[in-house]
């Protein structure tokens, strides 16, 4: 389980500034065969203190899982002479429907202040999978994008 | 004059800018993302890429001409029903590229819909747009 830094709790400065201020913890399953990582299954549990659209907030988790996992495996921005060598989707993917694993919410507001829901699982996105390849690998993989180690999404 | 028949009529020119059509949209230019996804002689194709003279004489269907008579079809109810958009800007590509693989395969499998839908959606509306053509395919 890992928390957010909570601004909105801890520090009033930054609190009303940002907007995200939830817990957030996620578990992944997956299995790895040579270079190739699918992942079966993503559980992802958010605690935005007040839920007032819970259907919303669940394709926010889900959504934000494509940023986490997509940023995991592919995303890299390099600079060549002084400019960004990525310019696209084909020089930094975003992850398609084959690639998405199913994603399940769980969705658990303990009251007494207003959190974000679009963007903290974004987080814990990827050391959820980076701790089940680890499970199911006995590696440690200590930098990303993952396709940097030769890892890609089967 | 180039005239172009986009759902059912004729026009000279182009899609958004002059006839008003702003379903489709414009994304990546480089036909990666699908967002501008129109049908040209029934086949889903990324508009972006094609240029306007290889359309001319076609027959080219945008998100408007989907429904017919003003009634939604059973994939754009589907859409409605299980409330698939977040932002919405990749959503009439996907469903113009949903709609061309409905009518190749009315029953596709998760493998089809994997293969086929490629478009890219970053607020990640996958599992409602999977759950969408299920329910359409079945309805």
């Amino acid at each position: 389980v890992r928390h957010l830094p909570t601004g909105a709790r801890g520090d009033p400065r930054r609190g009303k500034r940002i907007g995200y201020g939830s817990y957030v913890a996620a578990a992944a399953e997956v299995s790895v065969d040579g270079g190739k990582v699918k992942i079966h299954r993503i559980v992802a549990a958010t605690d935005p203190g007040y839920a007032v659209n819970p259907a919303q907030i669940e394709r926010q988790i889900t959504g934000s899982f494509v940023y986490g996992l997509s940023a995991l495996f592919y995303g890299e921005c390099t600079v060549k002479d002084g400019h960004m060598e990525q310019t696209n989707f084909d020089s930094y993917n975003s992850m398609v429907i084959a690639e998405m694993p199913k994603v399940e919410c769980i969705i658990m507001p303990t009251g007494g202040f207003w959190g974000g829901v679009g963007e903290p699982t974004i987080c814990v996105a990827p050391p959820a999978v980076l701790n089940a390849i680890a499970a199911a690998t006995g590696k440690r993989y200590r930098s990303v994008p993952l396709k940097n180690h030769g890892l890609s999404i089967a | 004059m180039l005239l172009l028949t986009i759902n059912e009529q004729s026009h000279d020119v182009d899609v958004r800018d002059t006839i008003g059509m702003t379903g489709t949209k414009y994304g990546c230019g480089i036909a990666q993302c699908g967002a501008c996804t129109v049908h040209i002689d029934g086949v889903a194709t990324r508009a972006c890429a094609v240029s306007v003279g290889d359309v001319a004489g076609k027959k080219v269907t945008t998100i408007e001409g989907l429904a017919e008579n003003g009634v939604l079809t059973k994939l754009q109810q589907a859409w409605v029903d299980l409330d698939v958009p977040q932002c919405g800007y990749c959503q009439s590509g996907m469903i113009m590229a949903v709609s061309a693989l409905l009518r190749g395969k009315p029953k596709p499998t998760d493998v089809d819909i994997d293969s086929a839908i490629t478009n890219i959606c970053r607020c990640g509306t996958f599992q409602q747009v999977r759950a969408a053509i299920h329910a359409a395919a079945s309805a």
